[in-house]
């Protein structure tokens, strides 16, 4: 743990709790410094940055929930884990199935849901069931101007207005706070099956699950672990379903070898979506988003220590020796790295988020300089 | 309705902006006869109608880029327009403007099975999109009811949907890159064909901003493998509330139907009438469709059946064969042929809480009584999204603007319920004015924000969207007053 204690981001401006979003308005509004956005500090920030600390974590509870709806309300700060205990209990729940950093970064906070959204996080269910960012289907933020603005609402079908809803998932509080956001839900399934194949090689392993996922059996989760050889598929729905899903899966996938049933497998999901893999062992984490036909090449290239794929080899998880600079390693490639663990050193020197073609990053520039013309908000954090 | 005054410097330099746009483009790529730019006078919302000052039909990003630039040189709006079946006026002109058609691009530029994507010029139809892949067992999923005319990049500007939304989603969902071709002759690529573009979600922001951000010329798109089977279930009821309960009892009971259909009682006499498919006559009509093998369509329905069978069913028809299938689905349809046999009709778009259901329809009948004008509801009961149809009558004088007074007030019903004003169609000219019951000025400014950075002279379908007094200042010295639509507007 101590070891890890090196990649914790400091606090070290002055800490400021916030209880609303009016409060959070007037602050923002008279800020004159730039400002650190917190939710619940568990997901680490990008390029080490000062400031006085503003913590989201007090503007929080759930303001509304539908089951019938499938629509849930909620306040930034609400912990990620209250969200989720409630839509359990009514047998719902958020399908882009948001992991937990702690454990990979050594961080202590407690995850907030405003949090998972400003960092669009996702896991092993987004390639069937979508990121954050669609299940989002409304927000409320307060912009680097102290101005409060909504945006979407909580209705699943909406295209009145521009889409800021999508721009601010994964904005990395860049261009404003979000104080509240709304999510379509799904029903949790009533079974769920997951398939073992263990002793594949990263390129036959990837071909397994572009084969599963092109299957008409909805795989909701494809995920190889180069240092264990281990391919997991995951199928999920009414027993029957999953029963006859998960058999005509094993005969179409017979040709890369032995797919044997382990049950709900629930420990090694969460394993993938947490990169459990890589929590005791040394070096720094990237993660790559990539064309999956692409990912067992350039995993390659990477000579990484470990590799675990997810998404069906879509999104890479790489451990690499300590200070590496992947990309120049890589050189050009289709896709895109962003460095999720390292020391101060290492976060100072690389750029945590992959530097866009000029033109992109000129238009982020300016949506940056539009919504936040004094840059107080996280500046400099995405560069 | 009102457009911005059209500039009349930018029209009496029509000839000389012309021969700039020939210089650049193929000859037949450039239209200017106004026997011929008739055809571009107007969108699906055929109400409206104004002749654009000429049209371009580039066949390439570099052509795309190349006319852009002179038009922001010269000063001249543009309208992009995919295949012109906007249902809100997205692709009207201005007698000022140049509309820009991508009809000529419509080429497949990639088909990656094993990526499960397709890379697309934005000109190519919806339906052609899946048409590509499904003889290899793919479908591209947002299918608006227009899917055999509009074009995709007509659905990245107004974030299409469609019946399948709630298992599927809609465009924005399902769409992995694209180039963007900016007010300035820039040509950017966003996103690609991996999940998550990475930085600001500039794909999200873009996805329905009715062109009016850049004009989007290819599109990389995720398909997906096609379900082994669908059948649908009718079941019909004797109120409203039962269906809609129905409907809550279903989605809670953990079953995800492909599409959960709904018909008020005006709606199935219409479609009856028209399409003889069988439709009891009753309060409340869902068609629910769900996919997989057969045994498990048989499993989902029977799910279905015995959660219906508690609210007393008046009539439960599951389909058993591909003919039974079809026979359910005639009449929905149909049932906008159904209306404008009776009579013309507006289809308004408003979305609202499922849970709002009940009171929303009866609100609509006290309404459709007091204006005098009959309203038939066609619904997607699964997300929202409701479709009422005003019947009106468009020779007879008064009765459009009756009919837009009363659509502004349903849509302003389904805003104040906690819905949207749009939940597919987009806002275009047809919501435009309205925008100020969901937003505050702080929300549209927030909006017009993001227009600033990808076109700050507003020349971009820029009378679109946001309340003209909204976007006055933006828009600048050159539009002053509000006029009429057109000299040549008509009714519809």
């Amino acid at each position: 743990m101590d070891d890890r204690r090196r990649y914790l981001n400091q606090d070290e401006g002055d800490r400021v709790t916030v209880s609303s979003e009016q409060e959070l308005a007037e602050r923002i509004a008279a800020a004159s410094a730039p400002l650190q956005i917190r939710g619940g500090g568990t997901r680490g920030v990008g390029r080490p940055a000062g400031g006085e600390v503003l913590d989201l974590s007090d503007v929080r509870g759930v303001t509304l929930y539908e089951p019938e709806a499938l629509t849930l309300v909620a306040r930034a700060g609400t912990p990620l884990a209250e969200v989720e205990a409630l839509l359990a209990s009514e047998g719902q729940r958020l399908a882009f199935e948001p992991a937990d950093w702690r454990p990979l970064l050594g961080t202590t906070g407690e995850p907030t849901i405003g949090g998972v959204v400003a960092a669009n996080i996702s896991g092993p269910r987004r390639v069937q069931a979508g990121a954050c960012r669609d299940a989002l289907i409304g927000v409320r933020f307060v912009d680097g101007t102290g101005t409060v603005v909504k945006n979407g609402g909580r209705v699943m079908k909406n295209v009145t207005g521009y889409d800021l809803v999508k721009l601010m998932a994964g904005s990395w509080g860049t261009l404003g706070v979000i104080t509240e956001v709304s999510f379509k839900l799904l029903p949790r399934p009533e079974t769920v099956a997951t398939l073992l194949c263990e002793g594949l090689a990263p390129g036959a392993a990837v071909a397994a699950m572009a084969d599963a996922l092109g299957s008409p059996y909805e795989v909701t989760g494809a995920a190889h672990h180069r240092g264990a050889g281990r391919t997991l598929i995951r199928i999920e729905g009414f027993a029957p379903s999953v029963a006859y899903r998960a058999e005509r899966l094993r005969a179409r996938l017979a040709r890369f070898g032995d797919w044997s049933p382990i049950g709900e497998g629930g420990a090694d999901w969460r394993a993938v979506g947490e990169v459990a893999a890589f929590h005791e062992a040394p070096g720094d984490v990237w993660l790559l988003a990539v064309k999956p036909s692409d990912a067992p090449d350039i995993a390659a290239r990477a000579q990484a220590e470990d590799a675990l794929f997810d998404w069906g080899g879509g999104r890479i998880w790489l451990r690499v020796a300590a200070g590496t600079d992947l990309r120049a390693r890589l050189g050009p490639f289709a896709g895109h790295a962003t460095l999720i663990r390292a020391d101060e050193e290492t976060r100072a020197r690389i750029a945590r988020f992959h530097p866009e073609a000029p033109g992109v990053a000129a238009l982020s520039r300016a949506l940056r300089d539009r919504f936040d013309p004094r840059h107080l908000l996280n500046p400099g954090l995405m560069d | 309705m009102q457009l911005p005054r059209p500039n009349a410097e930018v029209i009496a330099r029509k000839a000389e902006i012309v021969a700039r746009l020939r210089a650049v483009l193929p000859p037949t790529a450039v239209i200017d006869d106004p026997a011929e730019t008739r055809a571009y006078e107007c969108d699906g919302l055929s109400a409206y109608r104004c002749q654009p000052l000429a049209a371009i039909l580039p066949g390439s990003t570099a052509e795309v880029a190349a006319a852009l630039k002179i038009c922001r040189e010269e000063g001249v709006p543009v309208v992009p327009r995919g295949s012109g079946t906007s249902l809100s006026g997205g692709a009207l002109p201005t007698s000022d403007s140049v509309i820009l058609g991508l009809g000529r691009m419509n080429r497949v530029l990639e088909t990656d099975l094993a990526n499960r994507f397709i890379r697309v010029e934005a000109g190519r139809t919806n339906l052609s999109v899946t048409g590509a892949v499904e003889g290899e067992g793919f479908f591209y999923a947002p299918d608006p009811s227009s899917q055999l005319a509009c074009a995709i990049g007509g659905n990245i500007a107004m974030n299409s949907g469609g019946a399948h939304c709630l298992k599927y989603g809609v465009t924005t969902n399902n769409l992995l890159g694209l180039t963007l071709v900016t007010m300035a002759g820039e040509v950017v690529e966003i996103g690609g064909p991996w999940s998550d573009a990475g930085g600001l979600d500039l794909l999200g922001v873009i996805c329905g901003s009715e062109g009016q951000l850049g004009v989007v010329t290819e599109a990389v798109l995720r398909i997906l493998p096609k379900p082994e089977g669908a059948r649908p279930v009718l079941i019909g009821f004797n109120s409203n509330e039962v269906a809609g309960a129905c409907v809550a009892d279903i989605i809670r009971a953990g079953v995800l139907p492909v599409a959960i259909e709904f018909m008020d009682r005006p709606c199935i006499r219409a479609c009856e009438q028209f399409a003889q498919a069988g439709y009891p006559d009753c309060e409340a009509l869902l068609i629910i469709e769900v996919e997989g093998s057969p045994t498990e369509i048989d499993d989902q329905l029977a799910r279905i059946g015995e959660i219906a069978r508690r609210h007393d069913p008046v009539e439960l028809r599951e389909s058993r064969s591909e003919a039974e299938s079809a026979r359910i689905w005639l009449g929905r349809k149909s049932a906008f042929g159904a209306m404008g046999r009776i009579n013309d009709y507006m289809c308004l778009d408003g979305t609202i809480p499922v849970s709002a259901l009940p009171h929303v329809l009866k609100r609509i009948g006290e309404m459709s009584g007091t204006y005098g004008l009959d309203v038939a509801n066609v619904f997607h009961a699964g997300d929202g999204n409701m479709h009422p149809l005003i019947l009106f009558d468009a020779n007879r004088p008064g009765d459009l603007e009756k009919c837009e007074a009363l659509g502004a007030d349903i849509l302003r019903l389904c805003v104040e319920v906690g819905g949207c004003l749009s939940g597919e169609h987009g806002v275009g000219i047809e919501k435009r004015d309205l925008m100020a019951a969901q937003f505050t000025a702080e929300d549209m400014e927030a909006q017009m924000r993001v227009k600033d950075v990808f076109d700050p002279d507003w020349l971009l379908n820029p009378a679109k969207v946001f309340p003209l007094a909204a976007s006055a200042a933006r828009r600048g010295a050159r539009e002053e007053r509000p006029g009429a639509v057109c000299p040549s507007s008509i009714g519809a």
